[in-house]
Protein backbone atom coordinates (compact mmCIF):
# COMPACT_ATOMS: atom_id res chain seq x y z
CA UNK A 1 0.00 0.00 0.00
CA UNK A 2 1.21 3.67 -0.28
CA UNK A 3 3.56 5.10 2.50
CA UNK A 4 1.33 6.43 5.63
CA UNK A 5 2.17 10.31 6.64
CA UNK A 6 1.19 12.18 9.51
CA UNK A 7 -2.78 12.53 9.50
CA UNK A 8 -5.10 14.51 11.39
CA UNK A 9 -7.62 13.20 13.82
CA UNK A 10 -10.02 12.54 11.08
CA UNK A 11 -8.30 12.39 8.00
CA UNK A 12 -5.59 9.90 6.24
CA UNK A 13 -2.86 10.85 4.13
CA UNK A 14 -0.44 9.04 2.24
CA UNK A 15 2.04 9.05 -0.74
CA UNK A 16 2.19 6.71 -3.56
CA UNK A 17 5.75 7.24 -4.52
CA UNK A 18 8.07 9.99 -5.20
CA UNK A 19 7.57 12.83 -7.07
CA UNK A 20 3.21 11.89 -7.27
CA UNK A 21 0.70 13.90 -5.21
CA UNK A 22 0.14 13.70 -1.43
CA UNK A 23 -3.50 11.84 -0.93
CA UNK A 24 -6.12 13.02 1.25
CA UNK A 25 -8.02 9.98 1.69
CA UNK A 26 -10.28 11.64 4.37
CA UNK A 27 -12.73 8.59 6.01
CA UNK A 28 -11.15 5.54 4.00
CA UNK A 29 -14.09 3.13 5.38
CA UNK A 30 -16.63 5.49 4.01
CA UNK A 31 -14.95 5.74 0.92
CA UNK A 32 -14.59 2.27 0.71
CA UNK A 33 -18.41 2.19 0.95
CA UNK A 34 -18.77 4.83 -1.62
CA UNK A 35 -16.62 3.39 -3.98
CA UNK A 36 -18.63 -0.13 -3.85
CA UNK A 37 -22.00 1.89 -4.04
CA UNK A 38 -20.91 3.91 -7.61
CA UNK A 39 -17.39 2.64 -8.98
CA UNK A 40 -15.37 6.24 -8.52
CA UNK A 41 -17.71 7.56 -6.23
CA UNK A 42 -15.33 7.14 -3.29
CA UNK A 43 -12.34 8.56 -5.04
CA UNK A 44 -14.35 11.57 -6.00
CA UNK A 45 -15.21 12.35 -2.54
CA UNK A 46 -11.60 12.32 -1.54
CA UNK A 47 -11.13 15.29 -4.23
CA UNK A 48 -9.55 12.45 -6.82
CA UNK A 49 -11.84 13.48 -9.19
CA UNK A 50 -9.94 12.92 -12.53
CA UNK A 51 -9.26 9.28 -11.15
CA UNK A 52 -13.22 8.85 -10.42
CA UNK A 53 -14.25 9.46 -13.26
CA UNK A 54 -11.40 7.23 -15.49
CA UNK A 55 -12.87 4.21 -13.06
CA UNK A 56 -16.65 5.37 -13.06
CA UNK A 57 -16.30 5.25 -16.75
CA UNK A 58 -14.52 1.69 -17.41
CA UNK A 59 -16.04 0.00 -15.07
CA UNK A 60 -19.83 1.06 -15.87
CA UNK A 61 -19.03 0.94 -19.19
CA UNK A 62 -17.53 -2.50 -18.95
CA UNK A 63 -20.76 -3.62 -17.00
CA UNK A 64 -23.39 -1.98 -18.82
CA UNK A 65 -21.84 -3.50 -22.35
CA UNK A 66 -21.96 -6.96 -20.73
CA UNK A 67 -25.33 -6.40 -19.54
CA UNK A 68 -26.40 -5.11 -23.28
CA UNK A 69 -24.49 -8.16 -24.83
CA UNK A 70 -26.34 -10.67 -22.47
CA UNK A 71 -29.82 -8.80 -23.63
CA UNK A 72 -30.61 -7.84 -19.73
CA UNK A 73 -30.47 -11.56 -18.64
CA UNK A 74 -26.84 -11.89 -17.72
CA UNK A 75 -27.52 -10.44 -13.83
CA UNK A 76 -30.25 -11.94 -12.00
CA UNK A 77 -29.74 -13.62 -8.36
CA UNK A 78 -31.29 -16.72 -8.55
CA UNK A 79 -34.14 -18.52 -6.87
CA UNK A 80 -35.13 -20.45 -5.25
CA UNK A 81 -31.52 -20.41 -3.55
CA UNK A 82 -29.67 -17.14 -4.66
CA UNK A 83 -26.28 -19.50 -4.45
CA UNK A 84 -26.74 -21.77 -7.73
CA UNK A 85 -26.33 -18.50 -9.69
CA UNK A 86 -22.72 -17.67 -7.76
CA UNK A 87 -21.86 -15.16 -10.62
CA UNK A 88 -24.03 -12.96 -9.32
CA UNK A 89 -21.82 -12.15 -6.58
CA UNK A 90 -19.01 -11.02 -8.48
CA UNK A 91 -21.35 -9.05 -10.50
CA UNK A 92 -22.58 -7.20 -6.88
CA UNK A 93 -19.06 -6.01 -7.12
CA UNK A 94 -19.94 -2.95 -8.96
CA UNK A 95 -22.71 -1.84 -6.28
CA UNK A 96 -25.91 -0.36 -6.96
CA UNK A 97 -25.91 -1.12 -10.77
CA UNK A 98 -26.13 -4.68 -9.95
CA UNK A 99 -28.56 -4.60 -6.81
CA UNK A 100 -32.04 -4.16 -9.01
CA UNK A 101 -31.76 -8.14 -9.27
CA UNK A 102 -32.35 -8.19 -5.74
CA UNK A 103 -35.56 -6.55 -6.10
CA UNK A 104 -36.64 -8.99 -9.01
CA UNK A 105 -35.90 -12.10 -7.01
CA UNK A 106 -37.90 -10.82 -4.37
CA UNK A 107 -40.76 -9.96 -6.67
CA UNK A 108 -40.31 -13.46 -8.55
CA UNK A 109 -40.16 -15.22 -4.83
CA UNK A 110 -43.57 -13.51 -3.71
CA UNK A 111 -47.00 -15.20 -3.49
CA UNK A 112 -48.58 -14.65 -6.09
CA UNK A 113 -45.32 -13.73 -8.19
CA UNK A 114 -45.16 -9.99 -8.85
CA UNK A 115 -44.52 -8.94 -12.73
CA UNK A 116 -40.98 -7.90 -12.93
CA UNK A 117 -39.51 -4.37 -13.08
CA UNK A 118 -39.17 -2.00 -15.89
CA UNK A 119 -39.15 -4.70 -18.54
CA UNK A 120 -39.45 -8.29 -18.50
CA UNK A 121 -35.31 -8.59 -19.42
CA UNK A 122 -34.73 -6.55 -16.89
CA UNK A 123 -32.36 -8.36 -14.30
CA UNK A 124 -35.20 -10.90 -13.65
CA UNK A 125 -34.36 -14.96 -12.78
CA UNK A 126 -35.45 -17.18 -15.19
CA UNK A 127 -38.76 -19.43 -14.97
CA UNK A 128 -38.54 -22.52 -13.82
CA UNK A 129 -42.20 -23.82 -14.63
CA UNK A 130 -43.56 -23.22 -18.03
CA UNK A 131 -43.38 -24.04 -21.95
CA UNK A 132 -40.32 -22.50 -23.15
CA UNK A 133 -39.66 -22.80 -26.96
CA UNK A 134 -37.68 -21.26 -29.43
CA UNK A 135 -36.39 -22.03 -32.78
CA UNK A 136 -32.92 -23.04 -34.16
CA UNK A 137 -31.20 -21.58 -37.06
CA UNK A 138 -32.85 -24.43 -39.41
CA UNK A 139 -36.08 -23.60 -38.26
CA UNK A 140 -36.85 -26.18 -36.09
CA UNK A 141 -38.51 -25.67 -33.10
CA UNK A 142 -36.39 -26.08 -29.96
CA UNK A 143 -38.31 -27.38 -26.54
CA UNK A 144 -36.10 -26.59 -23.55
CA UNK A 145 -37.02 -27.49 -20.33
CA UNK A 146 -36.52 -24.29 -18.34
CA UNK A 147 -36.19 -20.53 -19.10
CA UNK A 148 -32.53 -21.00 -18.49
CA UNK A 149 -31.91 -23.66 -21.33
CA UNK A 150 -34.02 -21.03 -23.32
CA UNK A 151 -31.54 -17.94 -22.94
CA UNK A 152 -28.55 -19.88 -23.07
CA UNK A 153 -29.81 -21.16 -26.26
CA UNK A 154 -31.00 -17.90 -27.80
CA UNK A 155 -28.44 -15.76 -26.90
CA UNK A 156 -25.88 -18.59 -27.84
CA UNK A 157 -22.38 -17.32 -26.60
CA UNK A 158 -23.42 -13.63 -25.85
CA UNK A 159 -25.00 -15.19 -22.64
CA UNK A 160 -21.24 -16.23 -21.61
CA UNK A 161 -19.38 -13.25 -23.20
CA UNK A 162 -21.79 -11.00 -20.89
CA UNK A 163 -21.98 -12.83 -17.87
CA UNK A 164 -17.66 -12.09 -18.40
CA UNK A 165 -18.00 -8.78 -18.58
CA UNK A 166 -20.20 -8.23 -15.89
CA UNK A 167 -18.26 -10.20 -13.47
CA UNK A 168 -14.57 -8.52 -14.87
CA UNK A 169 -16.60 -4.96 -13.93
CA UNK A 170 -17.31 -6.18 -10.42
CA UNK A 171 -14.00 -7.73 -9.71
CA UNK A 172 -12.34 -4.94 -11.06
CA UNK A 173 -14.50 -2.43 -8.49
CA UNK A 174 -12.86 -4.57 -6.00
CA UNK A 175 -9.70 -2.96 -6.67
CA UNK A 176 -10.66 0.32 -6.59
CA UNK A 177 -12.43 -0.76 -3.44
CA UNK A 178 -8.81 -0.78 -2.08
CA UNK A 179 -7.84 1.85 -3.77
CA UNK A 180 -10.25 4.14 -1.77
CA UNK A 181 -9.93 2.36 1.07
CA UNK A 182 -5.80 2.49 1.26
CA UNK A 183 -4.18 4.65 -1.31
CA UNK A 184 -2.06 3.28 -4.70
CA UNK A 185 -0.95 -0.48 -4.33
CA UNK A 186 2.92 0.05 -5.04
CA UNK A 187 4.50 -2.99 -5.78
CA UNK A 188 7.76 -2.17 -6.98
CA UNK A 189 8.70 1.20 -5.26
CA UNK A 190 11.02 2.98 -7.71
CA UNK A 191 14.46 2.13 -6.94
CA UNK A 192 16.84 5.63 -6.99
CA UNK A 193 20.07 4.45 -8.71
CA UNK A 194 21.71 7.81 -7.95
CA UNK A 195 23.18 6.79 -4.21
CA UNK A 196 23.13 9.97 -1.66
CA UNK A 197 26.19 11.10 0.06
CA UNK A 198 25.71 10.06 3.36
CA UNK A 199 25.18 6.21 2.10
CA UNK A 200 28.27 5.86 0.74
CA UNK A 201 29.50 2.60 -1.08
CA UNK A 202 28.80 -0.26 1.63
CA UNK A 203 31.47 -2.63 0.66
CA UNK A 204 34.59 -0.39 0.95
CA UNK A 205 33.01 0.39 4.90
CA UNK A 206 34.01 -3.35 5.44
CA UNK A 207 36.70 -4.75 7.43
CA UNK A 208 39.41 -6.19 5.06
CA UNK B 1 9.61 -26.20 -40.69
CA UNK B 2 7.61 -24.98 -44.31
CA UNK B 3 4.77 -26.79 -42.47
CA UNK B 4 5.27 -25.28 -39.63
CA UNK B 5 5.86 -22.01 -41.04
CA UNK B 6 2.64 -22.18 -43.49
CA UNK B 7 0.55 -23.69 -41.29
CA UNK B 8 0.81 -20.56 -38.66
CA UNK B 9 0.37 -18.00 -41.60
CA UNK B 10 -2.86 -20.14 -42.63
CA UNK B 11 -4.04 -19.65 -38.71
CA UNK B 12 -3.20 -16.27 -38.89
CA UNK B 13 -5.17 -15.93 -42.13
CA UNK B 14 -8.11 -17.65 -40.74
CA UNK B 15 -7.68 -15.23 -37.92
CA UNK B 16 -8.32 -12.52 -40.05
CA UNK B 17 -11.03 -13.53 -41.88
CA UNK B 18 -13.05 -15.43 -38.48
CA UNK B 19 -11.25 -13.06 -35.87
CA UNK B 20 -12.96 -9.91 -35.95
CA UNK B 21 -16.41 -11.73 -35.25
CA UNK B 22 -15.08 -13.01 -32.26
CA UNK B 23 -11.46 -11.43 -31.37
CA UNK B 24 -12.54 -7.53 -31.35
CA UNK B 25 -15.05 -8.81 -28.16
CA UNK B 26 -11.36 -8.82 -26.48
CA UNK B 27 -10.43 -5.06 -26.86
CA UNK B 28 -13.00 -3.18 -24.87
CA UNK B 29 -12.30 -5.14 -21.55
CA UNK B 30 -8.41 -5.48 -22.16
CA UNK B 31 -8.67 -1.68 -22.48
CA UNK B 32 -11.03 -1.62 -19.41
CA UNK B 33 -9.09 -4.34 -17.06
CA UNK B 34 -5.76 -2.11 -17.94
CA UNK B 35 -6.47 1.08 -16.99
CA UNK B 36 -8.37 0.63 -14.24
CA UNK B 37 -5.33 -1.95 -12.83
CA UNK B 38 -2.84 1.03 -13.90
CA UNK B 39 -5.32 3.38 -11.89
CA UNK B 40 -4.68 1.53 -8.68
CA UNK B 41 -1.21 1.88 -8.67
CA UNK B 42 -0.77 5.35 -9.48
CA UNK B 43 -2.08 8.85 -8.69
CA UNK B 44 -0.89 11.11 -11.79
CA UNK B 45 -2.76 10.58 -14.80
CA UNK B 46 0.84 10.88 -17.03
CA UNK B 47 1.74 7.53 -15.12
CA UNK B 48 -1.38 5.60 -15.47
CA UNK B 49 -1.51 6.09 -19.06
CA UNK B 50 1.85 4.45 -19.72
CA UNK B 51 1.70 1.73 -17.38
CA UNK B 52 -2.18 0.87 -18.94
CA UNK B 53 -0.05 0.53 -21.98
CA UNK B 54 2.53 -1.62 -20.67
CA UNK B 55 -0.20 -3.67 -19.22
CA UNK B 56 -2.49 -3.90 -22.29
CA UNK B 57 0.59 -4.96 -24.30
CA UNK B 58 1.70 -7.57 -22.11
CA UNK B 59 -2.10 -9.01 -21.46
CA UNK B 60 -2.05 -9.35 -25.86
CA UNK B 61 1.34 -10.75 -25.17
CA UNK B 62 0.21 -13.28 -23.18
CA UNK B 63 -2.79 -13.90 -24.99
CA UNK B 64 -0.67 -14.56 -27.76
CA UNK B 65 1.75 -17.10 -26.01
CA UNK B 66 -1.61 -19.12 -24.83
CA UNK B 67 -3.08 -18.96 -28.57
CA UNK B 68 -0.17 -20.07 -29.97
CA UNK B 69 0.37 -22.99 -27.02
CA UNK B 70 -2.99 -24.45 -27.75
CA UNK B 71 -1.98 -24.42 -31.29
CA UNK B 72 0.98 -26.33 -31.26
CA UNK B 73 -0.84 -29.14 -29.11
CA UNK B 74 -3.41 -28.55 -31.84
CA UNK B 75 -0.88 -29.69 -34.51
CA UNK B 76 0.65 -32.52 -32.45
CA UNK B 77 -3.03 -34.25 -31.59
Amino acid sequence: MAKQLPTTESHVVVVAEPGEPEIDLKDPRLAAFLAWLVPGLGHVYQGRTGKGVLFFVCIVGTFLYGVYLGDGRVVYASTPSILTRWQYFFQLGVGLPATPALVQRERALDVPPKPPLISDNFMRPPATRGDFRSRDAAGQEVVHPDELAKWNHDLADMFEMGTVYTIVAGLLNLLVICDAFGGPLVIFPPVDKKKRPDQGDTKAEKPS
Amino acid sequence: MIALCSSSVATLCLLAVMGPLRMWYAVPIIVSVSLVYAATRHEAMGSILVHAARFALWIVVFMAIVFAGLQAMSWLQ
